[in-house]
């Protein structure tokens, strides 16, 4: 199947899509940014309070939910060694288990939330609403961050799978591979994010 | 194959795919039919915002006041800022010009991601489709002004959630284009075209993406925090629940004040291509007009709070951004000084595109100037929230931005469609068009000192006067329009063919015919020359 009167179509950038790509990743930074300011300003309004909150989250789930992201950020690593490589079984198996890294970090922030709700512990909530001004927002920070850094790993799964899928049928392939690299870029930026919340929530206190 | 047999490929208005009319301009990547497209939607919600001013002067008649409710003018004044604002204003020029001429400018077939380009107009359209729908659904039309303001946004019962969403997605769209734009800047100038031999529209267009990158994603998560504060009250701009309204505030502007030079800095690089070509001179002063245009990318990001001289910042804070909103009129300044030392000594040819660029330059002074005095911090405690403002921001958005945008239209009109308006009707449609802006919307700034507040539905007897003219200002601009438009239409349909140079410009679109044949060039070309390099300057 070929791509009708495209003018572009064999004239291959490589250096322009990750280009591209990191122009995004550029807005993606900046969008996160917003958020890091609202936190920023709020815990130094209020920084008992988010001292205090901190100490309801489970700092060992968080630290485990980083080592599985950074895990899964190496393996996609490898899986463009392998591609470069040649080796697109290597590949293919590589990205499977940064899938299924990205499925358990998620499966974890699940449960942690799940957990919170159990306390009471969520936006509008009767029991948050008894609680210090600064700890609700800190909740509803911790909620509004995750929760977007959570969407980010969705999607970040579905283009991974997406990459699968290419790479199966050879339409990423050793001299031809800069897409999973863009992929493997947008998943190592949800990682770098991560690693930001890591130490703002579970570790504020 | 000789050079002279080889039949020219045909225009870009021919359909040669599998698919034919609507379907083939729907699915089309090339970047003329996209800035087409974006073109017609970008006129259709223009005229209906401008009709919805239209009714907004109405009823500030007092024999008119009692056709519309008070809720319904809150609802008024909110879509026509939204509608001007977020669907023409800001896409505006990068999105029709810049899609069209930024290739051709810098000798390229296609932007650098021609689908995601495509992709970037059916977001754009998404976004107005939702803004559109959430004025008749819910508990009627958002009412709170296009700021968005909280905490009343986070109550009041109108549709606000759609709304906002359509403005999220509409600065998606705005955001790809910049990505596209600047990696096709970087990738695709022609052999030879260095960064500063390019058209000065390409570095202003550049600017311009940098800001779209760097400030339309606070804008989407302050939109996207406003609705997740409305569905689930996470409480961070809540002050029941120990947010700050004050913080919406900063993240707002923080996008929106740079929002102002995404609106009017492309704008000013159409000036700056329409001003050598009628002047039949190089532009005076190249390099600072484009490091200008970066320069104010750079401190217009960094005046946001002049916004908020009232909110209660600091004292240090507002002193600064005070002083920091004085330096970002050097830059502009900077740009109107070198145009008009363009025209010094040019051989001027007064044609209705050079027209309608000295508008530009006489309104955007104005606009200028009011915005430094707003800027001043006693004069802005005065005027804060008042119709100075709104007489301000129309001068440098419609007075500047829209006068650039017919201005852009008029010089690549021929080029666009291969066909030539009557000059006459164009003159003709100046006069109205002018002094219906003038009575309008000089009469607001005077309203405004006097003590008149924007967004009021009702006002004091002492403001009649000068609400009268104003609203018979609005007719006569709106017959102007009509006018401009009926002309440019009519030549759409039966204008003369126009020569592939009209104007006698130098720049490499005028070198291929028009309309240009698709993927623009048949051999890239070679860039030898300065952008702006008049066969005459050699002789002189």
């Amino acid at each position: 199947m070929s791509e009708p009167n495209h003018a572009h179509a064999d004239h291959r950038d490589d250096f322009g899509a990750r280009l591209g790509m990191w122009l995004f990743l550029v807005t993606e930074m900046v969008l996160f940014g917003g958020l890091f300011i609202a936190y920023s300003y709020m815990r130094s309004t209020y920084p008992a309070d988010f001292h205090h909150a901190g100490t309801e989250l489970n700092a060992t789930l968080g630290v485990t939910n980083t080592l599985v992201l950074l895990t899964s950020s190496l393996t996609v690593a490898l899986s463009i060694v392998a591609i470069q490589r040649g080796d697109r079984l290597k590949s293919m198996a590589f990205l499977s288990a940064s899938l299924a890294l990205g499925v358990t970090f998620l499966v974890i922030k699940a449960t942690e939330w799940a957990t919170k709700f159990h306390h009471g512990l969520y936006p509008n909530a009767p029991h948050l609403a008894t609680l210090p001004h600064g700890e609700q927002v800190f909740f509803g920070l911790y909620f509004t961050m995750t929760g977007l850094h959570g969407l980010h790993v969705i999607i970040g799964l579905g283009v991974l799978s997406y990459m699968l899928v290419q790479v199966a049928r050879g339409r990423i392939c050793q001299d031809r591979y800069v897409q999973l690299e863009n992929a493997g870029l947008y998943w190592h930026l949800v990682d770098v994010i991560w690693i930001f919340l890591l130490p703002l929530f579970y570790l504020a206190a | 194959m000789s050079a002279q047999d080889t039949p020219l490929p045909p225009s870009y208005l021919v359909d040669t795919g599998s698919r034919k009319g609507l379907l083939a301009w729907l699915t089309s990547t090339d970047h003329k039919r996209i800035g087409l497209l974006y073109l017609a939607s970008m006129l259709t919600f223009f005229f209906v915002a401008v009709g919805i001013g239209l009714v907004m002067r109405l009823v500030q008649l007092t024999a008119f006041s009692h056709l519309i409710t008070a809720e319904t003018y809150n609802a008024l004044f909110t879509v026509h800022g939204v509608i001007m604002v977020f669907l023409f204003v800001v896409p505006g020029l990068p999105a029709v010009f810049g899609n069209f001429f930024l290739p051709i400018l810098i000798g390229a077939k296609d932007v650098a991601f021609p689908r995601l380009n495509l992709a970037s107009w059916y977001f754009y359209m998404a976004g107005a489709t939702v803004v559109i729908t959430a004025l008749f659904t819910g508990h009627g039309a958002p009412d709170t002004g296009w700021t968005f303001y909280v905490p009343f946004s986070l109550h009041t019962g109108t549709n606000v959630s759609l709304a906002v969403f359509g403005a999220f997605l509409l600065g998606f769209s705005s955001m790809l284009t910049g990505i596209n734009f600047i990696t096709t800047i970087h990738r695709l100038r022609a052999p030879g075209m260095h960064w500063f031999r390019m058209p000065l529209f390409c570095w202003a267009t550049y600017s311009t993406a940098w800001i779209q990158l760097l400030a339309t994603p606070i804008l989407a998560i302050t939109l996207v925090l406003v609705i997740l504060e409305r569905v689930f009250g996470i409480g961070i701009f809540d002050p029941t629940k120990g947010g700050d309204p004050l913080l919406y505030e900063h993240l707002f502007w923080i996008y929106s004040h740079p929002a102002v030079y995404i609106m009017i800095l492309p704008a000013m690089g159409a000036i700056t291509e329409i001003l050598p070509t009628f002047a039949q001179r190089p532009i005076f002063g190249y390099k600072a007009i484009a490091f200008s245009s970066m320069a104010i990318a750079g401190v217009g990001s960094l005046v946001w709070a002049h916004h908020m001289f009232t909110s209660g910042l600091s004292q240090f804070a507002v002193m600064t951004f005070s002083l920091l909103t004085m330096i970002v009129a050097v830059p502009s300044a900077i740009k109107v000084f070198n145009w008009v030392s363009t025209l010094y000594k040019g051989s001027i040819d007064f044609q209705p595109p050079l027209l309608f660029a000295l508008t530009f330059i006489f309104l955007f002074c104005i606009g200028g100037l009011t915005g430094v005095m707003l800027g001043a911090l006693a004069v802005n405690v005065h005027v804060h929230d008042t119709y100075f403002v709104v007489g301000h921001f129309h001068y440098v958005m419609f007075g500047g931005t829209g006068m650039a945008f017919f201005a852009a239209l008029l010089y690549w009109f021929p080029k666009m469609f291969g066909k030539m308006y009557s000059k006459k009707a164009i003159y003709a449609s100046w006069f109205p068009i002018f002094i219906g802006f003038n009575m309008l919307y000089f009469t607001m700034l005077v309203l405004g000192v006097m003590g008149m507040p924007r967004r009021y539905f009702h006002h004091l007897p002492r403001f009649d006067t000068g609400h009268d003219i104003a609203t018979v200002g609005s007719w006569i601009l709106v017959l102007g329009l009509v006018m401009f438009f009926g002309a440019l239409v009519h030549a759409l349909f039966k204008g003369e063919k126009a020569e592939d140079n009209p104007w006698g410009g130098v720049t490499l679109e005028w070198t291929i015919p028009s309309p240009p044949p698709q993927e623009n060039f048949q051999e890239i070309p070679t860039i030898t020359t300065e952008a702006y390099h008049f066969p005459q300057e050699e002789i002189g």
